[in-house]
């Protein structure tokens, strides 16, 4: 199975591997989310070639989940938390079919994965910032998806949903599912992340954590403006 | 008010258009009865009640053709104002103008005299009208134009050349253009049963493809990039979007006719969204108050035969909009206002009782003041001024309600005492007040300057089990049940 990419970001030469977590790291502006999106023919490519289990996205879309950045939607829409898990299924169900009964069922079931299935009848926009994540993931889980791409799941959620989605990812992990989670928290990569692919514009590093996470890498990625990265360097160094 | 009410940019500017509408339609009411009304005298009683009774076979085929209408403009327009295109109806309607003029000019040279050949018309409308949304949506694409200066450019482009055209056809030699202009505002009385029954089919057809594809446009309409990814061709589930709102508008071209076509797709659409936030009641809802608004339009309009009927069908949908926009029970602005007064009465009577304790509390040597205490002890209005960044006039308001409420006692000499009830009441705000203070200064690293600002906020929302929790928690740092002031207490526990 290989993701090999060069989209408008360019220079990025990268195989996932198969049952792990790879967090995508880099600083505002670096394309994360745009790589993500390339990825999945949302914006056209320059050049490059992307491809998912050795074919190309097309065909294997059903494979594949997407879950966006939260803000990226308008949650005052006149829909239920049970609404927006069941459209993972939509493919499924197929054109001008209604959602029935076990689809909703099924729906519901993803809303209890994250911790959600109280919360199915509220309109979306009564949930708070991390009860919104967590349906927008309970919907990428609904698709039983072999391969998960998340853009920021854990941008902005309280610290019961970030306890959430990360022991859904050591789940779908330990069922041999691969996630690319693009991610903010420079803290935690070594805490939550098998192997890490540092971008800023164009591929800085990518590979295990162990090896790649490392204070001279992030100080390519970030160009060494932030203290923070002093900080973490030194932990990662001195551990 | 209307962003308030509507959180979303589109939502609001829909909101603004049906006001507009509105205005605009109550203006020519006023400012040219004469346009409207036939100049022979009003219908009899007799004519009314035929019309209210449906007595004539063309009534009730017009009525059941603009009522059908109503339903699906309702429910086209449900998706429009998701998809946040509210004004492409306006644009298309408005863009159909030279696509009517242009047929009816080619038809009359090619074949002299059937220029009005419905058909074709109707064809030269749709065209247009698509060719109007491809644009707005082109320019939005490729230019650094923002929507909103994109509609108002293909709009206005469109219709100055269709007006010049219909200019120029009530000059041409051969053609009389009487009943071209009957688009611009539509003429329902003047329906023939025979076009109103293709006029239904084709609503009934807009309806359906709308219902059958319920959830995928549902899908396009809240999130476009998971639909692309999961495969839903997007770009042609938003041109069938368009294609149903360009139909529309070609059905009520005759009915409402071109200009007010988008009130037929927003009105019922909008009104609806006060009601309700489930997205299946919201279509149901909006069919609904399409039909109604289209029905009770065309009944006033067969009764008065020269009235325009486009005019009254939206006079009835904004009255429809108007007791929505007040009365709806999701986000009226009636049970806002109530919901926000109530709010604000609380908010303030706890801040006046919180008041009242502390400065009671600044002259007792306790922490946890005895009832007896709290009763007997009296406060001059001075002292409340003073302790609180309140206008004059608002301390004597809250003290007046507090008395009213029986919260607070005054006295022959301007001090107020606190009554049982209210010197319970007070205990509890501050409590609360405090234990959310001490919360956020020991859990979430906040400045204890910064915790009394953010307590006023938030205490009055903390519920019973969030109280409870925070008891447990923090009460036990401090040994009563009511701790002091973390401002001039030095705080037990985890420092900063």
């Amino acid at each position: 199975m290989a993701y090999q990419r060069r989209p408008v970001v360019w220079d990025i030469d990268y195989i996932a591997p198969t049952g792990k977590l790879v967090a995508i790291i880099g600083p505002n502006g670096a394309g994360k989310s745009t790589l993500i999106k390339a990825a999945l023919d949302l914006i056209p490519r320059v050049s490059g070639r992307i491809k998912f289990f050795g074919k190309p996205y097309r065909s294997v879309r059903d494979r594949v989940a997407y879950v966006p950045q939260r803000t990226s939607v308008d949650w005052d829409f006149p829909v239920s938390a049970l609404d927006v898990a069941a459209m993972g299924l939509y493919r499924r169900i197929g054109w001008c079919r209604w959602v029935t009964r076990p689809y909703r069922e099924q729906a519901l079931q993803a809303l209890d994965r994250v911790g959600m299935a109280d919360y199915a009848t509220r309109q979306i926009r009564q949930l708070s910032g991390g009860q919104q994540q967590r349906v927008f993931l309970a919907r990428a889980l609904a698709q039983d998806a072999d391969l998960y791409l998340m853009d920021e799941p854990f941008a902005g959620v309280d610290a019961a949903t970030e306890r959430a989605i990360v022991s859904l990812l050591q789940e779908l992990r330990a069922a041999g599912k691969t996630a690319l989670v693009v991610h903010h928290d420079l803290q935690t990569v070594s805490e939550y992340f098998d192997e890490v692919l540092l971008l800023n514009m164009r591929l800085v590093a990518a590979g295990r954590t162990k090896d790649v996470f490392t204070a001279e890498n992030l100080r390519r990625t970030y160009g060494g403006k932030l203290s923070l990265l002093d900080q973490v360097g030194a932990r990662i160094a001195g551990q | 008010m209307i962003r308030n009410l509507r959180p979303n940019e589109s939502g609001s500017v829909s909101a603004l258009r049906s006001c507009s509408i509105l205005l605009g339609t109550l203006l020519l009411f006023l400012l040219c009865p004469n346009a409207l009304f036939a100049a022979e005298a009003p219908a009899s009683p007799s004519a009314i009640v035929r019309v209210l009774t449906l007595q004539d076979y063309n009534t009730r085929v017009v009525l059941l053709g603009t009522s059908l209408l109503g339903v699906c403009g309702g429910i086209v327009g449900v998706f429009m104002l998701l998809r946040k295109r509210s004004l492409i109806g306006d644009v298309i309607g408005h863009s159909a103008l030279p696509g009517i003029a242009i047929a009816f000019i080619v038809t009359q040279i090619i074949s002299p005299g059937t220029g009005k050949n419905l058909p074709i018309l109707m064809f030269g409308a749709f065209v247009f009208g698509l060719a109007g949304a491809v644009c707005v949506l082109l320019i939005e694409r490729y230019s650094r134009i923002r929507a909103d200066a994109a509609l108002a450019i293909v709009l206005s482009l469109f219709y100055g050349l269709g007006t010049s055209l219909l200019t120029a056809i009530t000059r041409m030699p051969t053609a009389s253009a009487a009943g071209l202009s009957s688009f611009l505002n539509g003429k329902t009385a003047s329906l023939l049963a025979g076009d109103v029954w293709v006029f239904a089919g084709a609503s009934l057809l807009l309806t359906i493809v709308t219902l059958a594809l319920f959830k995928e446009l549902c899908l396009l309409c809240f999130d476009s990039n998971y639909a692309g990814a999961s495969g839903w061709p997007v770009f042609w589930l938003d041109a069938l979007l368009i294609g149903l709102v360009a139909g529309v508008t070609i059905v009520g071209m005759q009915t409402v006719g071109l200009i007010l076509v988008v009130a037929i797709l927003i009105i019922p659409a909008a009104s609806a969204r006060f009601w309700t936030d489930d997205v299946r009641h919201l279509t149901w809802m909006a069919a609904l108050l399409g039909a109604l608004s289209a029905g009770v339009g065309t009944l006033v309009s067969s009764m008065a035969p020269r009235l325009a009927a486009g005019a009254v069908i939206v006079l009835s949908g904004t009255l429809v909009f108007l007791v929505s926009l007040f009365g709806g029970t999701q986000r009226g602005l009636f049970w806002k206002w109530r919901e926000h007064r109530r709010r604000r009465a609380r908010i303030g009577r706890h801040d006046l009782l919180r008041a009242m304790y502390e400065l009671i509390e600044a002259t007792q040597p306790d922490i946890d003041i005895p009832e007896q205490r709290l009763i007997l002890a009296r406060v001059p209005q001075s002292r409340i001024l003073e302790k609180r960044s309140w206008s004059p006039r608002r301390v004597d308001q809250l003290i007046r309600r507090a008395i009213r409420g029986e919260l607070l006692e005054s006295h022959n000499d301007g001090t107020f005492s606190l009554t049982p009830e209210g010197a319970a009441l007070a205990r509890r705000a501050v409590r609360n007040h405090r234990l959310w203070e001490l919360y956020l200064i020991t859990y979430a690293d906040v400045a204890p300057s910064q915790a009394d600002y953010d307590a006023d906020q938030i205490e009055h929302v903390l519920g019973p089990e969030m109280i409870r929790e925070l008891e447990e928690r923090l009460t036990r740092q401090c040994g009563t049940s009511l701790p002091a002031s973390p401002h001039t207490l030095d705080l037990p526990g985890p420092t900063i």
